[in-house]
């Protein structure tokens, strides 16, 4: 209690001090206060760097990923190529594989550069051909099969351009490094130039990059985040639906009516080692229990649902457990004392009050849950899935990806516009986190009682 | 806090309540009716990864069975995964950059799976590739081994290699450190870069005639020209290719070992360097004059085949010719077309499963 100030002494010898000029031990006072807020402020300020930097490479990265190249030209449908037998049956039409309308869109473009006057020294058919991405050719068979009546006609068409072409409108690709490489070549680069200048390519922004599923190796400029959304979000649902009831249940019960003796003691010891468990354990855990004893499907959410519920659960435990602590013991006293049984005490008042700090426990959980990968290696969700899961409670069955799966997936590609894409997935997953954080505070604000 | 409110909030409490215990029974009761699967689920090899992608996908735009699920992994997690049993929650395919070694056909049919049908379905090659604003590279096998091998022979002698410049393996290389990214040896690219390279380096440059002398046995003598130095001039990489091209990035003296679709989709980052004096490419793989390649396959469990749908259908719409051909979408990505398609194609279409 030395650095306490001494009035005593200040006021005995006014003339030597005054309250307006500081005596040596006061300054000294400020200045360890002084240095102490600026430690603190350049903590924050290391923070807030690290922060930045790490938004700014990831949204410099992955912005690209939403805005994507299209070109839009009339495709001649070819009824002899598309439809051999010439009835235009779907079901005859649906042996013409995805090939043969790759050969069509070709054409539509060679027309396309021959009727746009364009000519450049060099330009090889591969170049033509490969301007445009293979994920166009299955578009327009869908479109076809549903609409054979097309057949024979020209349609205006909007179609995806290769992920080199793509890249060199967003700066990945340059004129030097098409020189070297076997999947452009300048010429392909300039074509695209011509092109965009009579209006036919825009590069604009790209919902599909949401909305679609994976795509394969050579096709990236396709490869959008749908299933993996639906996927964490499946999975989301399972941990909310089973890891916050029952958490809130045996923090209650553990807090409020369990005895405490050893058994108890054992208890929460184990929580508190659980909740430091590599996440990894859990999914060999749910590979053991969930796939091959209980034979749920593989790449499941449910089963990533579950693993993710088993992880979660100590950490809603914990966190419940401190927020129902924090409530005065008054407030149960009285309760008790007006008349109010135990239980009733626990939902009426404790709760209540506790509810705050179990949502921001809860959401934390979540949260964490959101972001893991490494259990879901080993239950098969580190796949390549492009079939959107059905609706819950039958979707939680159907093969789905995750958005952290994701990203690590396309980080292992071969193509560098996966990495683009990549980053991308890491903006959602913010995004998706951002929506979360904001929901856990309006329902704070909502619950938040003051005594 | 007025009693109203508060016995409102508990009211919602009661209801929150109410909802959950409802859909956990919802969900407790759908998992013991869990759907019988309909898509194929595939797993393995991270080699043969991209070509499975690209073959579901076009199976799923093609034909009405949903897109296959393809999980990577590595060929001997697949295979295990694989060997399993028998049953809808196991995978119906494992895709391998080797082939499958005894040991694990035993341990598939101790679990009840013994019908495997293998499908060879092209060939991958190996290059050694560095930076692309380096020099250029014309290696031999000898030159690999010398570089990088634990003992080397010098004047007839065992000695530890103690090479640090290219130039001191060999004089026409260009002088620039070693320092070589090769791949880890859960890899099966890795026993492939042992066995091609290394191996036949061993051989071509005489040192396994005096390891055999010295050792007086050749399976220690192969050992012993396989072990690689471990003074930080050869590193192992466990990730993928990525992460081999990220060292270059960041090691402009390094040198990996890629498989060739990666290099050809980073040729722009990447000056690869001949072997034997060929440059690697599908043509100089195919007609096997680049020496270093291997196989590609997959296997399907038979016994999956009727029950889970599509299977058959998967397993020749991926040896097909407009897929696996020389001109279809795998050779464009990097696959070196099986001159010998046609005879896994029948015996695809018989379902011909391995002895």
């Amino acid at each position: 209690m030395t650095d306490l100030p001494m009035p005593a002494d200040a006021s005995r010898d006014a003339t030597k001090s005054s309250l307006l000029v500081a005596d040596a031990r006061t300054r000294k006072r400020n200045a360890a206060e002084k240095r102490f807020r600026s430690y603190g402020a350049a903590a924050i300020g290391v923070a807030l760097v690290a922060l930045v930097v790490l938004l700014s490479s990831i949204i410099g990265g992955g912005a690209g990923a939403f805005r994507q190249t299209y070109l839009s030209i009339p495709v001649a449908l070819d009824a002899d190529v598309l439809d051999p037998k010439g009835n235009r049956d779907p079901a005859e039409m649906s042996k013409v594989l995805t090939l043969s309308y790759g050969r069509v869109l070709d054409a539509a473009v060679d027309t396309a550069v021959a009727d746009g006057g364009i000519e450049i020294e060099g330009l090889s058919d591969k170049d033509i051909g490969g301007l445009i991405s293979k994920e166009a050719s299955a578009q327009l068979r869908d479109r076809v099969l549903a609409d054979p009546e097309l057949l024979g006609t020209t349609v205006e068409t909007n179609v995806l351009v290769n992920g080199r072409v793509d890249g060199y409108f967003k700066g990945r690709v340059t004129m030097e490094s098409a020189e070297a490489d076997g999947n452009t070549s300048p010429q392909q680069l300039m074509l695209a130039e011509e092109l965009k200048e009579r209006g036919m390519l825009v590069t604009r922004f790209n919902w599909d990059f949401v909305t679609n599923p994976d795509a394969s190796d050579q096709r990236p400029e396709a490869a959008g985040v749908g299933v993996a959304i639906l996927g964490s979000l499946y999975m989301m649902l399972v941990v909310l639906f089973l890891a916050v009831p029952i958490g809130v249940a045996a923090s209650i019960y553990l807090e409020e009516f369990a005895p405490k003796n050893r058994w108890t003691d054992v208890i929460e010891v184990n929580i508190s080692n659980l909740a430091a468990v590599p996440s990894i354990v859990f999914g060999i855990l749910g590979l053991a229990a969930f796939i091959n004893f209980a034979g749920l499907p593989q790449s499941a959410p449910i089963v990533g649902g579950l693993v993710l519920t088993l992880m979660t659960l100590p950490t809603i435990i914990i966190s419940t457990r401190a927020a129902l602590k924090a409530v005065p013991p008054s407030i149960r006293d009285a309760a008790l004392g007006v008349g109010a049984s135990k239980m009733q005490s626990v939902f009426h008042h404790v709760l209540p009050l506790a509810m705050p700090g179990i949502l921001t426990g809860t959401i934390i959980g979540l949260a964490q849950a959101l972001g893991e990968t490494a259990p879901l290696l080993l239950i098969g969700m580190v796949a390549f899935v492009r079939e959107f899961p059905a609706a819950p409670p039958e979707g939680l069955f159907d093969p789905a990806s995750a958005l952290p799966v994701q990203v690590y997936n396309w980080t292992q590609r071969a193509d560098p516009a996966f990495i683009e894409r990549a980053s991308g997935a890491i903006i959602v997953l913010l995004a998706f986190l951002l929506c979360m954080n904001v929901l856990a505070i309006v329902l704070r604000r909502r619950f938040e009682r003051r005594w | 806090m007025p009693h109203a409110k508060l016995f409102l909030q508990r009211r919602q409490q009661v209801k929150t309540f109410g909802l959950t215990a409802t859909a956990l029974s919802a969900i407790a009761l759908s998992a013991s009716a869990a759907a019988a699967r309909d898509q194929i689920q595939v797993a393995g090899s991270s080699t043969v990864l991209p070509y499975a992608t690209i073959v579901a996908e076009a199976f799923g735009e093609n034909t009405d069975y949903p897109t296959p699920v393809v999980e990577s992994g590595g060929s001997s997690a697949g295979l295990k995964k694989f060997c399993e049993g028998v049953g809808e929650n196991t995978i119906d395919v494992a895709n391998a950059s080797r082939q499958i070694k005894d040991s694990e056909i035993e341990a598939c049919a101790a679990n009840g799976v013994e019908e495997i049908i293998e499908v060879r379905i092209g060939y991958d090659g190996i290059v050694f590739a560095n930076a692309s604003e380096g020099p250029e590279f014309a290696y031999t096998p000898a030159d690999w081994f010398n570089a990088l091998a634990a003992k080397v022979v010098k004047d007839g002698a065992i000695v530890d290699n103690t090479a640090t410049n290219w130039n001191e393996v060999n004089a026409d290389l260009p002088e620039q450190e070693i320092l070589a990214f090769v791949p880890g040896t859960k890899h099966g690219t890795r026993e492939v870069f042992e066995e091609k390279v290394i191996l036949a380096g061993c051989e071509e440059s005489g040192a396994m005639e005096v390891f055999m002398a010295e050792m007086g046995d050749e399976d220690a003598a192969e050992e012993a020209c396989m072990t690689l130095r471990t003074d930080g001039k050869s590193v192992d990489i466990d990730g993928d290719y990525t992460e081999t091209l990220s060292r270059i990035e960041s090691a402009p003296n390094g040198i990996g070992v890629f498989g060739l679709s990666f290099y050809e989709n980073n040729m722009d980052k990447l000056r690869v360097g001949t072997m034997s004096g060929v440059t690697p490419s599908t043509e100089s793989i195919a007609s096997g004059e680049y020496p270093v390649s291997r196989p590609l396959f997959f296997y399907v469990k038979k016994a999956h085949i009727g029950v889970i749908p599509g299977l058959e259908e998967y397993a020749s719409f991926f040896v097909a010719d407009e897929l696996a051909g020389p001109d279809g979408p795998l050779a464009q990505y990097g696959l070196v077309s099986d001159p010998e398609l046609a005879a896994t194609q029948e015996a695809v279409a018989n379902q011909e499963a391995m002895q």
